[in-house]
């Protein structure tokens, strides 16, 4: 017992102690005051919870201690897991059911304030902001649109650094590759790519020598049939794809993924991101999925050696749409 | 016991047993004199939470953040956020030899090298994707509660901006190890925003130093908003968000003395500190456990990225996900015209389309305010059930994300129920829309239906059933256990046994706790 007192409503009641007595009168209790039935621990049995939320604690204790062991011998990520997992939730989970059980519930009760002020503060708010302002304002228009114009005219320069500052303009770097004319068309490794390199049905990526790993410049190189077959997928293209060879931008023209899959059978590329599917013989027409362009084809030509090379720079940007593109 | 009603005696000076001051006075004081925390702090103390399990969902918002930001202090201490290449000679044997980035080179050794580096890192990964889940099912409750209503409009927006920035912050920490999945997710962001028609490609280059994958430039860029600008500001409004959160208090479900004008709960200290602390502590320890036991982004098994390189079934991060399922059932429209591109197929689903949900969140207090006439304030939360239409507005809302998160597994669905991508990617072009209206009408007569009969959803009190030793049958009720609450269903009001205009309890001085009566 302590000299904390109980101060409820009707004296009568509270030592009555029956406070759930319905008289419909506010009683008041501070927070100290132990003996009340509202500040009684929650549980039934608090002997009983006690013994449980320690030994809760010990497993917490005890986990501590093992992760503090395993890792002073070397450790293991899945046991460091396990044990200082354990250890945090069986230490997290006994003082809450401390809080829960051995902690009085209530339930109390707070009032709410009114938030609104009363009708006359607000207008006396609103009636200064308005008031100062023509104060600040009256006859002074002319500074007023000096200083909007300042104003704006910083906000435009600080984009300066904080925007432009970052990175080139876009100009021809979105629209041009560094495939150009004669160009020999090299593999990741730089090695020059041979008529007789890939079988029927193969795939390669392949780069213009001396841009090997180049992202906007990635090509798919596909040999769809034979040696003895120039495929022409569209008219005007009757001499970009000699001897069963085909090449096609990597770039998907949905989001830019690369179109990594070559179904040899179908004679497809299949994007991976976003599933966009392209007819290789047709000029790589989207036939599924988001992509809405075809993927550009690169003109081929095979040397006297029999080495391949490109015709010429893809004819129109390769990758995603954007709005400078016709 | 004694009823005396005399005073506390706080007004004295209160001494410990041996006549000396009581240090905790002593202490108050101290502080009080310089910055006047007593009285305040004293209401602090005495703040009532209301208690109910969805009530949880934010602090774990809350402890997550905390956890996010404890784990990558950690993190920043071994990550090197640069593209800089070399080859590979570290601790991870496979790896050797290869061409890695220092970014990319750091994750993998800090996982590996550093000890129980692997368990926080991957702590951190499943703290971002519990942080976003949270704050989703948080946004749930105070949705389909009503929560957002009156005077709590602000806080719902601040709450919308914060989701906005933990989905951006999880984004731009996935993307820095420089992984060929996170690399990935970032060659498709720089095409959504090259996609934003006339400033686009402006946009693009300037972010990445050039044309994609730029000048190197962009993880140090990514590495210092995810780890200072981004956090400073979810910091900022969290601050602002538990702010009001103490200025408006809290609200609370309907129920046995709990009023627009009260809060019913138990107090902060001790009680509520108690609780919370521990919860902080088991939300850490199930993460932690988590990040020993559930591998996560096993970025050396993905590899370096590198552009020309791609894998089957490339997903985002699932808080991700519904903007992927919009990217891959977007029909292929492209506008063209006037020596102009807008590529709408990305524009739409990557950047209008994320634009008008978070917009329509945004608004959506005032625009439902708007529908129902209903502008006053409100303290007491709904159940769902007795607000059919928001709360099928809801579902349908719900159903329609869920649906597009679907979506982006388009590819691992068709592999797994063998069937032709073509009909999975139609089924869901179609799905998307009747989804949502099948479900958000049947939640609407469910909801009917659930109003409709008195009684539901109340907990049944048990009866006991004794048999004599005569034979015969004795049914007894229970003693009604806590949280058994009849009255909840009840419409009538239930009578409040507290004095409103009492400005000051007699308590000598002590503001404002009070007890209402135990049920029994």
């Amino acid at each position: 017992m302590t000299d904390d007192t109980l101060t409820s409503g009707p004296p009568g009641a509270a030592a009555a102690g029956s406070h759930g007595a319905d008289d419909g009168h506010a009683a008041v209790l501070p927070l100290a005051a132990f003996d009340d039935p509202h500040m009684q621990p929650y549980a039934k049995n608090p002997r009983r919870a006690e013994a449980i939320i320690g030994l809760i604690l010990l497993v917490g204790l005890a986990g501590f201690c093992a992760y503090g062991g395993l890792f002073w011998v070397g450790g293991q990520p899945q046991w460091e897991g396990v044990f200082f997992g354990v250890g945090l939730f069986a230490f997290g989970f006994g003082m809450s059911a401390w809080g829960k059980y051995l902690l009085p519930q209530g339930p109390f009760e707070e009032q709410r304030h009114v938030l609104a002020s009363t009708e006359p503060e607000v207008e006396a708010m609103a009636a200064a902001i308005e008031e100062r302002g023509k104060m600040v304002f009256r006859r002074r228009g002319f500074l007023g649109t000096i200083l909007g114009a300042g104003a704006g005219v910083m906000g435009i320069v600080l984009a300066f650094p904080l925007l432009r500052s970052l990175g080139p303009q876009p100009k021809k770097s979105l629209a041009v590759t560094n495939w150009t004319k004669g160009v020999a068309v090299v593999d990741l490794d730089g090695r020059q790519i041979h008529q007789a390199d890939l079988e029927v049905g193969g795939a390669l990526t392949v780069f213009p020598q001396g841009f090997e790993g180049s992202a906007v410049d990635q090509t798919m190189l596909i040999r769809p049939a034979p040696a003895d077959q120039d495929i022409v997928t569209k008219p005007g293209r009757e001499t970009w794809g000699p001897k069963g060879y085909l090449a096609y931008s990597k770039l998907c023209t949905h989001a830019g993924c690369p179109v990594g899959l070559y179904e040899g059978t179908l004679k497809r590329l299949l994007c991976p991101c976003h599933q966009s599917l392209f007819e290789v013989l047709t000029g790589a027409n989207p036939v599924f999925g988001p992509a809405p362009r075809p993927l550009p084809q690169l003109p081929l030509m095979i040397d006297s050696r029999g080495f391949l090379h490109a015709q010429g720079p893809y004819s129109e940007p390769v990758g995603p749409g954007f709005w400078e593109r016709a | 016991m004694t009823t005396t009603t005399s005073p506390t005696p706080t007004g004295g000076a209160r001494r410990g047993r041996a006549g000396k001051p009581d240090p905790v006075v002593a202490g108050v004081r101290w502080l009080d004199e310089r910055l006047g925390v007593a009285k305040g702090g004293r209401v602090l103390l005495d703040k009532i939470f209301p208690d109910h399990w969805s009530f949880l969902l934010g602090e774990i918002a809350l402890y997550s953040f905390v956890i996010l930001i404890a784990t990558g202090v950690f993190l920043s201490l071994y990550f090197i956020p640069s593209a800089q290449e070399f080859v590979y000679h570290g601790v991870y044997a496979p790896l050797r030899g290869s061409r890695v980035s220092s970014a990319f080179a750091s994750t993998v050794d800090l996982s590996f090298k550093v000890r129980s580096g692997l368990v926080i890192r991957q702590m951190h990964h499943w703290a971002a994707d519990v942080f976003v889940g949270s704050i989703a099912v948080h946004m749930c409750r105070i949705f389909f509660t009503g929560a957002f209503r009156k005077p709590r409009e602000l806080n719902w927006m601040i709450g919308i901006t914060l989701l906005i920035l933990a989905l951006t912050n999880g984004f731009i920490g996935y993307s820095l190890p420089d992984d060929l999945v996170s690399g990935t997710g970032l060659r498709i962001m720089f095409s959504i925003v090259l996609s934003i028609p006339v400033v686009g490609t402006y946009l693009a280059t300037f972010l990445f130093g050039g044309n994609f994958p730029g000048d190197g430039t962009i993880i140090p860029r990514l590495f210092i908003l995810h780890v200072l600008v981004v956090p400073l500001v979810i910091l900022g409004l969290l601050a602002a968000h538990l702010g009001l959160l103490v200025r408006q208090k809290h609200t609370q479900f309907p129920g046995h003395g709990r009023t627009e004008k009260n809060v019913v709960g138990t107090p902060m200290y001790p009680t509520f500190i108690a609780k919370t602390t521990g919860f902080l502590f088991m939300v850490a320890g199930v993460l932690w456990a988590l990040g020993g036991l559930a591998q996560i982004n096993p970025i050396w098994q993905f590899g370096q990225y590198e552009p020309y390189k791609i894998s089957y079934a490339v997903q985002p991060d699932w808080y991700m996900g519904w903007l992927d399922g919009a990217l891959r059932i977007m029909p292929p429209w492209s506008f063209h015209a006037f020596g102009h591109t807008i590529p709408f197929v990305v524009t739409f689903p990557a950047v209008l389309f994320p634009g008008l949900c978070f917009n329509l969140f945004y608004v959506w207090p005032s625009l439902e305010a708007r529908l129902t006439g209903d502008h006053a304030e409100h303290h007491l939360l709904d159940r769902p059930r007795d607000r059919p239409r928001r709360t099928a507005i809801g579902v349908g809302a719900l159903a329609f994300f869920f649906t597009l998160f679907a979506a982006s597994s388009t590819d691992v669905l068709a592999n797994y129920f063998q069937i032709s991508l073509n009909e999975v990617l139609w089924f869901f072009r179609f799905a998307v829309f009747v989804i949502p209206v099948i479900a958000g009408f049947f939640a609407y007569y469910l909801c009917r239906e659930m109003s409709g009969v008195p009684g539901i959803g109340r907990r049944k009190r048990a009866v006991v059933i004794t048999r004599s030793p005569q034979g015969e049958y004795e049914s007894v009720p229970t003693e009604p256990r806590p949280g058994d609450s009849p009255e909840e269903l009840d419409p009538s009001p239930v009578p409040v046994r507290i004095e409103l205009d009492d400005p000051e309890p007699v308590g000598a001085g002590i503001p404002g706790v009070r007890r209402i009566p135990r049920r029994r």
